[in-house]
Order: structure tokens, then C-alpha cells, then sequence
């Protein structure tokens, strides 16, 4: 391959999307931040009119959080990791260095446009499906335009095999447009009337309990292709590239590849468990959840187990702990989803805080540390300098760490308390507390999350702060490191 | 019956079905293996050696592009 001496992997698409991580991760912890604070001061609801009311921003948040925040991780970390995998630069072709610019700005608009419309109040009122459908069609091209590049990709590449990681991307990619295109089917009123009403206003093309349950068939698998399936093609690339360990057992992940493909579509039905939908759906849902752990677990495992050895690591570099922690949350997430989708459990975890304390210590502690730990590695590989400060990075790991374990702990006593008060009566029946009796108990477990949200927030900005100074004034580095990324 | 049992049903057996697959799928990786047909452990040593320059690490068959340029 003498011709390709020159040649290098091709960063620039990758980089973008890099900046964008940073802009709507931020962006999306203060809105978090801020609703958390105003569930435990309603005060706050007021700082801006319309626009500042928990209603209108809790969308906002849960929308930026997942379709900025994370797809861009998703993006960049794919851009980053898919070339090296393949063994083929993005430069190679013209066409996909196009195609992967045009996703990147097409995205970038449509994220602009969808945050502006929920802004101004502008939702479909489908849980992480609220963008209107003009919107929902730029989505479908920024997905198309994501397939292309990578089915290009992989059609020029010079290794054969295909590495795991590109594995959970392709099931990332498939999943999400299957379950987005279904779960947004809606018909736009104003055409359909003849012109009466707002253009931009629609109806989903399903009722009653058939949209609830393509409602959480869709929401429960945005959770496994987007919070699960991409963040695994992540840490299986980069923990073994930052520790120097391929991964402990390759035909272990390829099973629990399949494992998580076939379990995981059958789960959604635990969001409705006592509800309207067909029993033997809830048993399923309830039985599918239980069997989830295997999976799970096996990914989880089997990362820790590439640590096999090399402990050591652990106590030396911030960024294995940012991944080994984030595969230990993963196992806390994916063993705490099933016991609440147990019936009698679930019975009284519906509706309470602890739902929001298991999404958080699932997202805070594995999502958000594995795409910012896939951040540090890739920033020295990028910009060509050293990562600027491990104090930094140091710091930031356990101001995190602590926030996620303040967020979820409080949220469990909060959600448990509320559960009980909610069910409990007297000897003759009657309900032994009113709503209002349960807001006054829960109140310091409100502030905790909002305290526990600044922590968190803080941590990010030092995050940001840190790969500022990566990509601007650090020490630069003459040769690529190998494995372990070089920091000050 | 009516189709809410029909659906009961089919969901009951074509899980079965898949389980027996995802079981299958186990003895097929460490029979391969054990054949020699295919040598799944090094494949993990893609994510280590992922320079542009470095050797694929799969050589059990060519891509179509690496006959391209073998052959130039
Ligand atoms: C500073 C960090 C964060 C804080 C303080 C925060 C706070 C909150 C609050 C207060 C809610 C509403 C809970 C309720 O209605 O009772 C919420 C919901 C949610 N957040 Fe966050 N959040 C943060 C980060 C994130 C991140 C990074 C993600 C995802 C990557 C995320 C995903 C979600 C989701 C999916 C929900 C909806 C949960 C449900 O419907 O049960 N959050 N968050």
C-alpha cells in the first residue's frame, strides 16, 4: 500500500459534530438544571413568561439532551472511530466527505428549527416525538443522509471484517428509522381540512390505546437504539484503544449483539403495565424486560473484563475510570429497568420520581460519561495535542460521580415515598393523603436533584472548558499516541 | 378465536423460535471456530491496530478493493 503513504483519516466532520456535543450538552443540563429547580422552587416558573414555564422547557430539555446532545455524540464519535475501524479515510472519496458535510449542516438547521418550534410551543405531545411534522421530515434526510455516509464507507473499506462497533451503529441507524418513521405517522390537519387551522399542526394517524402502545414501543427503543445500542459501539472502540486490551471476548459481544436485538423490541409494553393494552402484552413486556439483564449484562461484563489484568489503569488514567464507571452505571441502569417493570413493582413506581431517577443515573452516568471519555480520546488524535489538564479531568470525574449518586438516591427515596403515600388508606378505605400532603414531603428531595443538577452542569462546563483548551493552547504533540491519550 | 389470541400466540411461538436461533448461534461461533473457518478472537485486535496504513486484520478473504489494488 505504498500509494497511501500520505494518506490520513480525515477528522473534519467529526470535529463538527464534536462542537456541536459541547453546545447542546450544555445547553440541555442548564434547561435540566433549571426545570429541576423549578419542580422544587415553582417560583422560577415565572422568570419568562410563556417561554420560561416547566411545560413548555421539559420538552425542550428531554429533545435537546437526546437529539442534540447525544446524536451529535453518536456522530462525531462514529465520523471519529468508523474510518479507523474500516481502515479508510473519509478524503478517499469526494463524495462522502460531501455527504457527511451536508448531514452535518442539515443537521445543525434542523436541530436549530426544532428547538425554536418547541420554544414557541409547537409539539405533536408524543413523548420524544414532539417535533411537529416539517421537522420530522428534515429528521428522516439527516437520517438518510447518516446512512449514506456510512454505507459508503463501508463499501470502500479495506477491512473486511466488521468491527463490533460498526455492528451497533448499523442496528442504531436501522432501529431508529424504523421506530421514528412508525411512531410519527401523522396527518397535517391543514391539508387534510382544506385549509383550516395552523399548517403546522397534525394528528397522529393512530387513536386511542394503539398509539399508546406505538408510542412506547418507540419511546422504550429510542432508549435501547439511541441511549444503548450507540453508546456500546463506543465504549467497545475506545476503551480497548485507550487501554492497549482488546475486548476480553469478541464472540461474547457478538452474542449479546443479538441478544439486545432480540429482547429489546419486545420490552416497550412496561410503560403501560396496569393500563389499557392486552394482558398477555403487559406479561410480555414485564417477562422481556427480566430477560433484558442477560444482554446487558454480557456487554457490561465483558467491557469490565478487557480491564483483566490491567487495573492498574484505573488509579492512572481518568479516562478508563470515566468508562469503567460508565459500564458500572450501565449495569445499575439495566438491572434497576427490569425490577420496575416486575407488575407488583411497578404498581407503585409508575408516575413517581423514580422513573426520572432511573433515566438519570442511566443517561448522567452511562451516556454522558462515555461520549464525553470518547471526546478526550479522540481530542489529542484530532487537534494533535495533549488533553490540557488531568487536575481538571480529575476533579470533574468526582464532582460527577457525586451529582449522579445525589440525582438518583434522591429520587428513589422521593419516587418510593411518593408510590406509598399515593396507595396508602385507612382501615375503611378511605385515601390517607391528599396530592398536596405528598409535594410538602418530597420538597427536600427536589432541592437535592436541583443541587445535584448544578454539580452536574459545573462538571460539564469543566469538561468543556478542558477540550477548549485541548483545541486551542495545549502542548502539541508531534505523533499520534497509540493508546493511552497524553495529558498534562 | 379471535385475533387478539391469534397475536397471543404467534408472539409465544415465534419467540421460542428465536430463542432456539439465539441458542444455535452460539454452537455455530464455537463450532467455526473450532473448524478453523473463522478466527473470531482477533478480530478484536481491529479496534489496536487501526492505523490507515496498518494491515487489515482480516485476511480470511479479500474486499473487493483490496483485489482493486493488489492487482494494479
Ligand atoms: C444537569 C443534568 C440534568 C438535570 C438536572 C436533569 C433534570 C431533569 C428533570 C428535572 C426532568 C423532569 C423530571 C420530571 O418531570 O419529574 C428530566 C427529565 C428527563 N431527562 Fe434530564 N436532566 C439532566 C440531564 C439529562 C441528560 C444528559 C439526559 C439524556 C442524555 C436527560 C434525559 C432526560 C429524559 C429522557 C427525561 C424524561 C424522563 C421521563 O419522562 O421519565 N437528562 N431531567
Amino acid at each position: 500500500m505504498q500509494s497511501n503513504a500520505a494518506l490520513e483519516y480525515d477528522y473534519s466532520v467529526a470535529k463538527l459534530f464534536t462542537y456541536t456535543t459541547i453546545l447542546f450538552g450544555f445547553l440541555g443540563m442548564l434547561i435540566g438544571t433549571l426545570i429541576a429547580a423549578q419542580l422544587a422552587f415553582p417560583e422560577l416558573n415565572y422568570l419568562l413568561g410563556e417561554y420560561g414555564t416547566f411545560s413548555r422547557l421539559r420538552p425542550l430539555h428531554t429533545n435537546i439532551v437526546i437529539f442534540g446532545f447525544t446524536l451529535s455524540g453518536v456522530f462525531a464519535t462514529f465520523y471519529y472511530s468508523a474510518q479507523r475501524v474500516l481502515k479508510v479515510s473519509m478524503a478517499e472519496s469526494k463524495f462522502i466527505m460531501f455527504i457527511g458535510k451536508f448531514h452535518f449542516w442539515l443537521y445543525f438547521v434542523g436541530a436549530l428549527l426544532g428547538v425554536i418550534s418547541l420554544l414557541l410551543g409547537y409539539t405533536q405531545s408524543k413523548e420524544y416525538a414532539q417535533f411537529e411534522w416539517p421537522i420530522d421530515i428534515v429528521i428522516v434526510l439527516v437520517w438518510v443522509l447518516w446512512g449514506v455516509a456510512m454505507f459508503a464507507l463501508i463499501g470502500i473499506r479495506r477491512e473486511k471484517a466488521l468491527y463490533i462497533s460498526i455492528w451497533y451503529y448499523i442496528a442504531c441507524f436501522l432501529g431508529i428509522a424504523m421506530l421514528y418513521l412508525f411512531n410519527n405517522m401523522s396527518v397535517p390537519t391543514y391539508f387534510a381540512s382544506g385549509g383550516l387551522g395552523n399548517i403546522l399542526h397534525s394528528v397522529s394517524m393512530y387513536s386511542g390505546t394503539n398509539d399508546a402502545l406505538v408510542q412506547w414501543w418507540y419511546g422504550h427503543n429510542a432508549v435501547a437504539f439511541g441511549f444503548t445500542v450507540p453508546i456500546v459501539a463506543m465504549i467497545y472502540y475506545f476503551l480497548p484503544k485507550e487501554s492497549g486490551q482488546a475486548i476480553y471476548s469478541y464472540k461474547l459481544s457478538l452474542l449479546s449483539f443479538w441478544g439486545l436485538m432480540f429482547v429489546y423490541l419486545w420490552a416497550g409494553s412496561h410503560h403501560l403495565l396496569w393500563s389499557t393494552v392486552p394482558d398477555w402484552m403487559q406479561t410480555m413486556g414485564s417477562v422481556f424486560s427480566v430477560v433484558l439483564i442477560l444482554p446487558s449484562w454480557g456487554s457490561a461484563i465483558n467491557m469490565l473484563l478487557t480491564m483483566k489484568g490491567e487495573w492498574n489503569q484505573l488509579t492512572e488514567n481518568p479516562l478508563i475510570k470515566f468508562m469503567v464507571l460508565a459500564s458500572t452505571f450501565y449495569m445499575l441502569s439495566t438491572l434497576e429497568g427490569p425490577i420496575q417493570a416486575i407488575k407488583s413493582v411497578n404498581a407503585i413506581a409508575h408516575f413517581t420520581d423514580w422513573i426520572p431517577g432511573h433515566v438519570h443515573d442511566g443517561v448522567l452516568g452511562w451516556v454522558v460519561f462515555m461520549i464525553m471519555a470518547a471526546l478526550f480520546h479522540m481530542a489529542p488524535r484530532m487537534f494533535k495535542r495533549e488533553i490540557y489538564s488531568k487536575k481538571l479531568l480529575e476533579a470533574q470525574f468526582w464532582l460527577q460521580t457525586t451529582a449522579v449518586v445525589l440525582y438518583f438516591t434522591s429520587m428513589w427515596i422521593a419516587g418510593i415515598t411518593q408510590g406509598m403515600m399515593w396507595r396508602a388508606v385507612d382501615e375503611y378505605g378511605n385515601l390517607m393523603y391528599s396530592f398536596i400532603d405528598t409535594v410538602t414531603v418530597l420538597h427536600p428531595y427536589y432541592a437535592i436533584r436541583a443541587l445535584s443538577g448544578v454539580m452536574y452542569l459545573t462538571g460539564f462546563l469543566m469538561f468543556a472548558y478542558n477540550m477548549y483548551k485541548t483545541m486551542t493552547s495545549s502542548r502539541e504533540l508531534t505523533e499520534e499516541p497509540q493508546f493511552r491519550s497524553p495529558m498534562a | 378465536m379471535d385475533i387478539r389470541e391469534l397475536q397471543g400466540y404467534a408472539s409465544f411461538f415465534m419467540t421460542i423460535f428465536l430463542v432456539v436461533m439465539l441458542y444455535w448461534y452460539i454452537v455455530y461461533l464455537y463450532r467455526s471456530e473450532k473448524k478453523g473457518d473463522k478466527d473470531y478472537e482477533k478480530l478484536g485486535n481491529i479496534a489496536l491496530d487501526d492505523e490507515i496504513d496498518s494491515k487489515p486484520i482480516d485476511t480470511s478473504s479479500v474486499t473487493p478493493r483490496e483485489k482493486k489494488e493488489q492487482d494494479k
